[in-house]
């Protein structure tokens, strides 16, 4: 994977391999500010892509806008080959496009069980109709249960099954909404800042779910504003800036890059600027 | 001071069909406020559209009653969707406003003279439910235990309201333990989460206000069955206020707690009520403190007060979880 990435130019809007979500001319406008304009965006299958960029570089407009949550004013994106423009949220979600928060939200006065039941898709028992006929969805709310004690368990997360999730600590609950995501079955999970207000030693440990999402096939997007944690465990590496892609690439090479850096520290100008004129 | 009289009064008054009405609607909204988180303060207009449904069918056009009853059911439902359609994409507050203006609006529609042919107008509509009476297995007589009786007419009109009541309970308790239910509760706590996980949360929201709708209607017609008569005025805003007391004092979110508020703030009231009476009569309270008029109005500052105890000393009300409470205040 990361050798083929290797291969391409290191150019913002390169085309991949695989890709597997293609943005075209998105932009949002939250008034007179510009939040988004990228022009041309792909993110390559099975890889771990990095979206990185200084406070308001429209990172999570960009995410917003992608997953459902957030309207576009221009441009156009596809997801699995399939044109998701516009779709609503829970569209996106059921064609495998998962995402998570970046305050989390567990929903507190449900089991952590619960929540995770919650996320697996097509429940025939939450078909208002055959609700109240228990012997149609036992038999599959058993087989979720499953599955769901699994994930809590590679989570680390079974001591804690029962409990309210609004009782679990902030670290513990990335974690749940970790989990949760990936009792949907997604194809993609974007991830909005899993390392923000966790502590270094459960950092590690969230940065290795990552990668194992990764082996096991998935595609990962996240986002994230602190470089060096990005660095050992993403493949590719995209750099917004005032709403638009200004560097792509691997990790090594983003971290070189001029404009990375510029926009981290901002741009120096050779020539002053020239007064604006006025009447 | 008789005693006698004042828990006589205090209990008819908390097992009678009055209580088992405002159960119904309070169950209703349970399903709307306890569990969805949806702000609906017109639980009231529900009732309203259901007893003028029966009302105006039987005694307007001379249907039978059953179909009365259909209509009453059918007009809940359309008034859920026009109140729903709009505003439930949008932030709770909106339905919150939404509804308590169609209860007023809806309420105004009725009365007006406009409408009178068919809703009576001010007057009203009665004597349209002679069929429910007619079909009582219950001999004429009184009936009852320790002191409270009730009429073989009130008691059919109790038995059947309190037998709904639990079969509604049995349907909520049955919903809210299933996966349906567990969306519904999701989307209380985070909207957004459900969102982000693959459910229609629009669609779910829809179902909740519809059937909560539902049942605040046959609370309705419930009422205007036992009173055999509608009248507009009846269906104000407060009786919306009393239904969140209702929830309150039970416990929002718990499958019994209407029943348990519902009982509760009925036996509450009436003990108030026949409490000061007796009292004042007996000499026990000056007339120049509280005179006789102004009972209706103290036992309801009293019920209020008990209510703020309430909140301080147990906020999550009577039947819910202290632990689930703390949560929710973070």
């Amino acid at each position: 994977m990361r050798a083929e990435l290797a291969k391409l130019s290191f150019e913002p809007g390169v085309a991949k391999p695989d890709p597997l979500l293609v943005v075209d001319g998105v932009t949002r406008a939250f008034g007179g500010l510009v939040a988004v304009h990228v022009e041309h965006l792909e993110i390559e299958r099975g890889a771990i892509t990095a979206l990185i960029g200084p406070n308001g570089a429209g990172k999570s407009t960009l995410f917003n806008v992608v997953s459902g949550f957030d309207r576009a004013d221009s441009g156009s994106w596809t997801f699995d080959g399939a044109p998701v423009t516009g779709r609503s949220a829970h569209r996106v979600a059921r064609r495998g496009l998962v995402r998570t928060f970046q305050l989390t939200k567990t929903l507190s006065r449900l089991s952590v069980l619960e929540n995770m039941l919650l996320a697996a898709n097509g429940q025939r028992g939450e078909r208002l109709g055959l609700a109240l006929l228990p012997p149609v969805w036992l038999r599959q709310e058993r087989e979720i249960k499953r599955r769901a004690d699994e994930l809590l368990d590679r989570f680390r997360l079974s001591r804690m099954r029962d409990e309210y999730a609004g009782t679990l600590s902030g670290g513990q609950r990335k974690l749940l909404e970790m989990a949760r995501a990936l009792m949907v079955r997604p194809t993609m999970v974007m991830l909005d800042e899993p390392m923000a207000g966790v502590n270094p030693a459960l950092t590690q440990s969230l940065l290795s779910h990552i990668t194992d999402l990764r082996d096991e096939g998935m595609t990962v997007c996240f986002v994230e504003h602190d470089m060096d944690v990005v660095m050992g465990i993403s493949d590719w590496v995209v750099c917004m800036a005032e709403g638009e892609v200004v560097a792509e690439g691997p990790p090594h090479a983003v971290a070189k890059n001029p404009a990375v850096i510029d926009a981290y520290l901002g741009k120096q100008h050779d020539e002053p600027g020239t007064e604006p004129d006025h009447e | 001071m008789d005693w006698s009289v004042i828990l006589s009064d205090a209990i008819r008054s908390g097992i009678g069909p009055v209580a088992a009405v405002y159960a119904l609607a309070a169950i209703g909204l349970n399903l709307h406020f306890g569990y969805t988180g949806l702000l609906n303060f017109g639980q009231v207009a529900f009732m309203l559209v259901g007893a003028y449904g029966v009302a105006a069918s039987v005694s307007t056009y001379g249907l039978p009653l059953w179909v009365g009853v259909l209509i009453g059911l059918g007009s809940s439902v359309l008034l859920a969707l026009l109140l729903g359609l709009p505003t439930l994409r949008l932030r709770a507050e909106y339905l919150a406003i939404a509804t308590i203006a169609a209860g007023e609006i809806l309420r105004l529609f009725y009365r007006s003279s406009w409408a009178e042919p068919v809703t009576g107008g001010v007057f009203g509509l009665q004597r349209f439910a002679t069929e429910f009476y007619d079909i009582s297995p219950i001999p004429r007589d009184t009936y009852g235990f320790w002191l409270v009786r009730f009429t073989s007419r009130d008691l059919w009109a109790l038995s059947v309201a309190w037998a709904v009541v639990l079969l509604a309970t049995a349907l909520i308790a049955l919903l809210v333990h299933s996966p349906w239910g567990r969306v519904i509760r999701s989307i209380r706590e985070d909207e957004d989460a459900v969102r982000s996980l693959g459910k229609s949360v629009y669609a779910y929201k829809m179902q909740s206000l519809v059937l909560g709708g539902v049942l605040g209607s046959m609370a309705g017609m419930m009422l205007a069955i036992q009173n055999q008569s509608v009248n507009p005025d009846s269906y104000d805003p407060v009786v919306t206020f009393f239904l969140y007391t209702i929830l309150v004092l039970g416990g929002a979110g718990r499958v019994f707690g209407p029943i348990v508020g519902s009982i509760l703030f009925w036996a509450l009231l009436t003990f108030f009520d026949s409490a000061l009476r007796e009292a004042i009569a007996a000499g026990y309270i000056s007339p120049d403190v509280i005179s006789a008029p102004e009972v209706g109005a103290v036992r309801f500052a009293l019920v209020g007060l008990g209510l703020m105890l309430l909140m301080i000393f147990r906020p999550q009300g009577l039947l819910g979880s202290r632990k689930e409470m703390l949560l929710d205040a973070r």
